[in-house]
């Protein structure tokens, strides 16, 4: 059974509202519902276990960095640097977020449902069975996937504010030696960092795609069929060293 | 207002600068409580050694005289300042900034503020200039030569508020929650290449403009040597600065539209620029090479005042966060979308512009 507390974050220092979660977390809630949040920094930073909060509010910088394994729902949107260095867990985000989530994630899932900013997944890492995923709905900004090193990054431009601009910002997974990319339609080219391509996917990368489209699309109560009906094209790395001679020429 | 000594030995905590900036398109008035709550959901972007505010509307019974703020180490640095006003100016009314004492705030220099009018038999050596050329002259004339003395404010109808603590409590030091504008902006400060001293807090100002900013200009050397060619000389140590007279001298001296501003500050990359249609790519190759040495390399988010105004923009690969909301006739700029909600719960629209794309807002009333 779980066992529900409530807090009120109104006017309360992040210092206390963290101290006032793993209070009652040690005291064995398992669920944790956080009322007027607004600003409050490193929410779940740390936390372990299978606890699951519900965020109502903007949540403040770094929510759920260094977090392994409770599952956070935003009801609103999220700001920078969602998730910074996550080993597990699940964080799903209903509007949009903002700059750096995920930034060196090792593990878990993020879903955002709308727009991101600049410098989503960089440097992602996976290891054996860790293999961090985050999926966007909306569009991206620059630097998506920079220096990725392993995991999922799956993009889907649906669910965007900013008709005008391109899926992705320019520099697109520059410097990325391990992990995929993947893109629900068509990249512009020159979005694509050095020496990457965007190329089609393949049967395993389709089942792989579902698989998570499937989860993605449950949380969010989105449509999963009207998101896999389009054709995705990856972006994987085209060395394990891109960067090798670039000091020491070969 | 001298550095701290050893300054550069300072511990270092890791955060950023904070900016808000709220503007009513019809000129409502907005009353301070807006910006200082806003700023306070921010604290932790700063340290406590810098604060500042600037407000557009605020003295509407002398609106068309020039609005001077000094901060003077002492009676004789303000002395000697005044001498100076005199010299170039009308006075109308002069007094001291109204102000409380705060346990926070500490050491504050004396603040003074100065209605203002070009004389009518002006000095020989600048006669000629025209009228806001004249005002620069006396601001740069006073900065530069009287020891002690700053014009931290020199624009109509508007004024910048600013000094060392966390901004809530500079804003409590300068009783700013009795004032009203119809644009706020407001910074949280978090030196790290340059000390914190009451000159150096944000905003910078010059006639008019005004600018906050979240960042560090790393080209500061080749843009002061580039103003201080024509006439723009930097006294207050925080790189900042240069982009308050860039703004004077792009815009009000050669003419350039704001966009264009932008467009000289966080130009296109070459390889964008060589994509472009013909005509934009001559005129984007025309402004980098003539202003070159305007660009302003580093990180930044910035946000830009003026009296006809307010804009945001960022370096062009946005090392710095910036978020904008609308509501109404309002218009939020912010580092953080949490300040704003903490002033204005609901909102039409809140979105993070690209890098390098100015968010323009005029006023319409």
């Amino acid at each position: 059974m779980a066992k529900t507390v409530t807090l009120d974050a109104s006017g309360i220092y992040y210092r206390q509202l963290n101290e006032q979660i793993r209070e009652a977390v040690a005291a064995g809630a398992t669920n944790i519902v956080l009322k007027n949040v607004n600003g409050q920094r490193y929410i779940a930073g740390a936390m372990t276990g299978n606890v699951t909060f519900e965020v109502q509010g903007v949540p403040g910088q770094d929510m759920c960095s260094f977090m392994r394994g409770p599952k956070v729902r935003v009801k609103a949107n999220a700001q920078d640097g969602v998730g910074n260095t996550m080993d597990d867990g699940t964080i799903i985000i209903e509007g949009l977020a903002g700059d750096v989530v995920g930034y060196a994630m090792r593990g878990g899932k993020i879903f955002i449902k709308g727009d991101v900013g600049y410098r989503v997944g960089i440097h992602m890492k996976a290891y054996m069975e860790k293999l961090p995923t985050i999926v966007i709905g909306g569009k991206a900004g620059d630097f998506l996937g920079e220096y990725m090193a392993g995991g999922i990054l799956l993009l889907l431009g649906m669910y965007s504010d900013k008709p005008s601009e391109p899926i992705a910002g320019r520099s697109l997974g520059t410097g990325m030696h391990g992990g995929v990319i993947y893109v629900r339609g068509e990249v512009p080219k020159e979005q694509i960092g050095p020496g990457l391509t965007a190329q089609p996917v393949d049967a395993a990368d389709k089942a792989a795609i579902a698989g998570i489209v499937k989860e993605y699309a449950k949380e969010l109560q989105l449509d999963a069929k009207e998101i896999l009906a389009a054709d995705f094209v990856k972006i994987k790395p085209f060395s394990h060293r891109p960067y090798g001679n670039l000091y020491v020429p070969a | 207002m001298k550095a701290p000594e050893r300054y550069y030995d300072f511990q270092k905590d890791i955060s950023g600068c904070g900016v808000f900036g709220v503007i009513h398109k019809q000129r409502g008035l907005i009353p301070g409580d807006m910006p200082i709550r806003a700023m306070a959901c921010m604290h932790d972007r700063g340290n406590g050694l810098g604060g500042g505010f600037a407000a557009y509307g605020i003295y509407p019974e002398l609106a068309d005289k020039y609005a001077f703020h000094l901060m003077c180490d002492t009676q004789a640095a303000l002395d000697s300042a005044e001498q100076v006003i005199k010299h170039y100016f009308t006075v109308h009314e002069y007094h001291p900034i109204p102000t409380r004492k705060v346990v926070t705030i500490k050491n504050p220099p004396i603040v003074t503020r100065y209605f203002l009018s070009i004389k009518k038999d002006r000095p020989e050596e600048v006669r000629e200039l025209g009228e806001q050329d004249y005002v620069v002259g006396a601001v740069m004339h006073i900065n530069h030569k009287v020891p002690g003395a700053f014009v931290f404010s020199s624009g109509k109808n508007m004024g910048a508020f600013k000094g060392v603590g966390f901004p809530e409590d500079i804003a409590d030091f300068f009783r700013l929650e009795e004032y009203s504008a119809y644009i706020w902006t407001g910074h949280n400060r978090f030196p790290t290449n340059t000390p914190g001293w009451w000159g150096g807090a944000h905003p910078f100002t010059l006639l008019d403009w005004s600018i906050v900013h979240n960042g560090e200009i790393s080209s500061y050397g080749i843009n002061r040597r580039y103003l201080c060619e024509h006439n723009y000389l930097c006294t207050l140590m925080t790189d900042t600065e240069v982009v308050a007279y860039e703004l004077d001298l792009l815009i009000r001296k050669h003419g350039l539209s704001k966009e264009m501003a932008c467009k000289v500050f966080a130009p296109p990359f070459w390889d964008e620029i060589a994509r472009m249609p013909k005509q934009e790519r001559e005129a984007y190759t025309a402004l980098r090479m003539v202003y070159g040495q305007a660009l302003l390399n580093g990180p930044f988010a910035i946000l830009v005042a003026d009296s006809t105004g307010l804009f945001g923009l960022n370096d062009r690969i946005k090392l710095r966060p910036l978020v904008v909301a609308e509501k109404d006739d309002m218009v939020f700029m912010s580092s953080e979308e949490s300040s704003i909600r903490e002033v204005q719960a609901e909102l039409d629209r809140v979105w993070m512009p690209k890098a390098g794309e100015p968010v323009i807002v005029h006023l319409e009333a």
